[in-house]
């Protein structure tokens, strides 16, 4: 579930997030607590040591309203006793500390096994012994001068408010995972996470009208280093507007989408009705990460998030049958932990899983879900498929989704040609509102920009569009997908899940993709 | 550690200052300890014991200023964290919104704090949820429920001697039961600061009730309906309207912005029958008596009989508009009217009752009209009775003029906003003119 406002980590430390902690040291606080699970009597115990860093950078107008960043380290210990889980976390780093919160999370696990249910079956996994692994970037945005990303924040904002903007926000967010696993299977494995996230907003208020309108830039979070920020012509995909893949060029981007935002306030509101849509993977990824990626988490599936988020109408019977056709032929989508710049990749899952690739839709037919050790057994398979993550030391970690993405068109086709046959349709470049049920049937999605599609031609911009419809109806009326000179990721910084819920990052590929026949709705009213 | 009472908080502060050297220094400690536990399918799927404490320290400079934190508390650790935030803050472009710290201030004793609720145990957690457990099961239903409890406090210190402290506790459980052929669904939440007024058996009561009376929905035409909400239903939908900021509004980009120029202040926005207020002291949802920024947190009233009676002001943005500070809600209660649920079903001709929303996104902030839908519990009703169970709807609505259709308030109760686990005090209400766009085939 994508939160409704982006959330900030705690207040400011870079130079913290240069020092590693010596890998000796984790694994003798690592040896400690699996030790004392072990003694008070836990059949399986897993311990995370993790140091947590993030950065961000927020300005408005001409000036920083904060330079923030926070730190957070410790350790959190999951363990099975008497076949029921059990977890506990603290941030006391000593010998002590770990286990003092190893024999607490005996104490859950023996406290809640005597309320009864089945026992806790694990997916085999061997232990890899020391291993590491490192996100592949190429510019730690840590080691980047703060001065470095004001600079260049109040220069975009200095191109829009010249443009015309009546306000402008822009932000830098960094992260950082510096984490150690290790459990009784004999996995002690390393590994140091990075992800960034540009982005700005623009406002044009017109205060006599009294209406105002907002548009995001075009970036995406990304499993990047400070590189993504780094313009390189080759990672640009022009058009109506330009698009980005794994470079950014903010400068460029803040001047398009002034103009742009500009264009949006003069806008005529859609007429509802029937659409032929073309959507852009800057808007797809988000339907693809609710309509698709949800659906197909398996505990939800199974119930065990029926109480917040819900359950899924892609039951196990549906799966069972090999021919439940959730999209039509054209949509293959895939389970990724392993790709480049995505917000997912990571070697091993937060369980010490090593982490790959799979098919979910295969030629429109549902083949697959997402699933983590204790589920695995159910959904006939012998090994996880690496889909366990924590948001941090002090949360347990549980099936989160890997990057789900759809497959770009196997024959060439680009976006100008898809365009060129659509009578009656909508493009929409960029995620905006959005919303589904708790089993995933009914959506409705938003966008940044609406470009209205007659007889083959763009002919303007539209204002006040979303589109309703139903999961399984909307994907089979998926009638093309680009190629794959067209494909990009987008993203969610900030998916959450769970109870308490957590926060995990996401990113969601495509190619532009057709889809006929579908609802759209006109979201304007009135106050008074 | 990690829970510090008052004298101890300031004695560890004080030392933190002591090492400062920059021009103004603020130091803030802040603690959590407490456990929760999840299940699903009548069984214990997670659950866990935590706790934390964490110092920041911000550092400032004229209009320079930087934070840095740490959850170390050694005297080495202490020094160094305020040395990083003096080394950031000196690196720091100037911010001309920067506020000097605030000197002395007195704040009363909140009522936040309960010692029953801070002295849960994974046994007592385990004891609640296995008397959920006991009626789905007996019930022949599923559950899937989560029960947390946390005890926190917060401390603020600063160079010019302003000193807060801070201790409170909560608690919250919710429940969702399902039948196996996934054709019935109902929910119920609750939320306290004493743990004594929870009880979990009575609230899963309530949710098996609703999933037996939710089989067999049937399908109505979705379009404008008049809505009974049940106060949870109510409190997800109206927790998107409660920021009642002025610098928004006064650059034009709220709901709160007036045509031509400035805010709603003093306009009469929603229906007389609508007051909203914040009060620390509200007995049934207590809250901090002060905030980070230093304000005081006393009764405000931001509706008075529809009318915007209060717009919050940072302390930057106040002295620019010459006005006095206000900090912005801390609590929400909202007041409610007489009429009890049944009599609002019972004086309806034709309408829906719904007993829960969900995944409620922002659509249009200019009229803050918002997506979502109905969720475990959707009735219909006619001719003052309920008739039969029906599918749920996508809303497409805005809360502002939903409560410019109001037609009765039932009495205000403590209720957990869905997403957010928030407490706020909100009524039942019945509103006319509630428009659902489409339907949805979940249950």
């Amino acid at each position: 579930m994508l939160p409704g406002l982006p959330s900030l980590g705690n207040p400011v430390d870079q130079a913290a997030a240069l020092e590693y902690v010596d890998v000796k040291i984790k694994k003798e606080l690592a040896d400690a607590a699996l030790n004392t699970a072990k003694a008070k009597g836990a059949s399986y115990a897993d311990v995370r040591i993790g140091r947590y860093f993030n950065q961000a950078i927020i300005t408005r107008e001409n000036r920083v309203q904060n330079i923030g960043s926070g730190e957070s380290y410790g350790v959190g210990i999951r363990v099975i006793a008497n076949g029921c889980w059990g977890f506990a976390a603290t941030n006391l780093m000593t010998k002590e500390g770990m286990a003092a919160t190893a024999a607490k999370a005996v104490a859950v696990a023996k406290a809640n096994a005597k309320i009864g249910g089945k026992p806790v079956e694990l997916a085999p996994q061997k232990g890899y012994g020391e291993v590491s692994w490192k996100t592949p970037i190429e510019k730690n945005a840590f080691e980047v001068p703060i001065k470095e990303k004001v600079d260049l924040l109040l220069n975009a904002n200095g191109i829009a408010t010249a443009a015309g903007a009546s306000f402008v926000n822009s932000s830098i967010f960094a992260i950082n995972e510096q984490k150690y696993f290790a459990s009784t299977d004999g996995s002690y494995i390393d590994q140091d996470i990075h992800r960034i996230y540009p982005n700005f907003t623009i406002s044009k208020v017109d205060r006599e009208l009294g209406v105002f309108e907002t548009i995001r830039g075009s970036s995406s979070p990304k499993g990047l280093g400070y590189e993504y920020l780094t313009p390189s012509d080759a990672e640009k995909v022009t058009g109506v507007v330009t698009r980005y893949k794994n470079r950014y060029d903010l400068l460029e981007d803040i001047k398009q989408m002034s103009r742009v935002a500009s264009e949006k306030v003069m806008a005529k509101s859609v007429e509802p009705g029937k659409y032929d849509l073309v959507l852009d993977p800057s808007h797809l990824w988000l339907t693809i990460h609710e309509s698709v990626g949800h659906p197909t988490e398996l505990d939800r599936v199974l119930g065990y998030e029926a109480n917040f988020a819900g359950t899924s109408f892609l039951t196990l019977d549906k799966w069972k049958s090999k021919n439940f056709h959730f999209g039509s032929e054209h949509v293959n989508i895939v389970g990724d932990k392993l790709q480049y710049g995505s917000l997912g990749a990571v070697g091993y899952d937060d369980e010490g899983v090593k982490c790959g690739k799979w098919d979910i839709i295969k030629d429109g037919v549902l083949v697959n879900y997402q699933a983590i050790r204790d589920q695995a057994h159910i959904i006939g398979l012998n090994a996880s498929q690496g889909c366990c993550y924590a948001q941090s030391w002090s949360d347990v970690q549980f099936q989160r989704m890997p990057n789900v993405s759809l497959q770009p068109g196997k024959t060439p086709l680009s976006v100008d040609e898809m365009i060129k046959n659509v009578k009656k349709g909508i493009y929409i470049i960029g995620d905006g509102s959005f919303s589904i049920d708790q089993q995933r049937y009914n959506f409705q999605f938003g966008g940044q920009m609406f470009y209205e599609i007659k007889d083959g031609k763009i002919v303007g911009m539209l204002n006040d569009v979303a589109y309703q419809a139903n999961t399984q109806e909307f994907w089979n009326s998926c009638v093309a997908v680009c190629d794959e000179k067209d494909y990009r990721l987008g993203g969610s910084f900030n998916d959450g899940k769970g109870q308490p819920s957590q926060s995990s990052a996401v990113s969601h590929g495509s190619s532009t993709a057709r889809f006929n026949g579908v609802n759209v709705i006109n979201t304007k009213r009135k106050i008074g | 550690m990690p829970i510090l009472s008052k004298e101890e908080a300031q004695a560890l502060l004080k030392k933190v200052l002591s090492y400062s050297k920059a021009d103004e220094c603020e130091a803030s400690l802040f603690g959590s300890e407490g456990g929760n536990i999840r299940y699903a399918l009548n069984a214990v799927s997670t659950a866990g014991d935590i706790s934390t404490t964490g110092l920041s320290v911000t550092s400032a400079y004229g209009k320079k200023s930087a934070s840095a934190n740490i959850d170390e508390f050694d005297d080495a650790a202490l020094e160094r964290v305020v040395r990083r935030s003096e080394e950031l803050a000196q690196l720091a472009p100037e911010n001309p919104e920067r506020e000097e710290m605030p000197g002395p201030a007195t704040f009363k004793e909140a009522i936040t704090y309960n010692p029953k609720t801070a002295a849960m145990t994974p046994d007592t957690r385990a004891d609640l949820v296995a008397k959920s457990l006991d009626v789905t099961k007996k019930a022949g239903l599923s559950a899937a429920g989560f029960l947390e409890n946390s005890t926190t406090f917060s401390a603020v210190m600063n160079s010019k001697g302003f000193f807060a402290y801070n201790k409170g506790t909560n608690v919250i459980f919710s429940v969702t039961t399902r039948n196996d052929a996934g054709t019935a669904s109902g929910y119920a939440a609750r939320g306290f600061t004493d743990v004594s007024k929870l009880d979990t058996e009575s609230a899963t009561r309530i949710a098996t009730m609703k999933a037996n009376a939710s089989i067999g929905a049937r399908a109505l035409e979705p379009g404008k309906y008049t809505v009974i909400l049940e106060p949870v239903a109510a409190t997800y939908l109206l927790e998107n309207m409660f920021r009642f900021d002025a610098r928004s509004a006064d650059e034009g980009r709220s709901f709160l912005s007036k045509k031509g120029g400035g805010t709603r202040l003093g306009e009469q926005l929603m229906d007389e029958k609508v007051t909203i207020y914040s009060d620390p002291f509200d007995p049934d949802l207590p809250a901090s008596t002060w905030g980070r920024d230093g304000l005081p947190r006393e009764k405000t009233v931001w509706i008075d009989k529809g009318v915007v009676k209060t717009l919050s002001y940072n302390r930057y943005y106040a002295k620019k508009k010459g006005v006095a500070p206000q900090a912005g809600p801390e609590n929400i209660i909202m007041m409610g009217g007489n009429t009890s649920l049944e009599e609002m079903i019972k004086s309806t001709e034709k309408g829906i009752l719904v007993s829960r929303l969900w995944y409620i996104r922002m659509v249009d902030p200019q009229v803050l009209l918002l997506t979502g839908l109905t969720r475990d519990g959707t009735f219909y009703i006619e001719n003052g009775e309920i008739k039969f169970p029906v599918k749920n709807f996508r809303f497409n609505e805005s809360p502002v003029i939903m409560l410019n259709n109001l037609e009765a308030l039932g009495k205000p109760e403590r209720s957990i906003s869905v997403e957010s686990y928030r407490s706020y005090m909100i009524p039942p209400m019945k509103v006319r003119d509630f428009t659902f766009s489409s339907l949805s085939d979940a249950v």
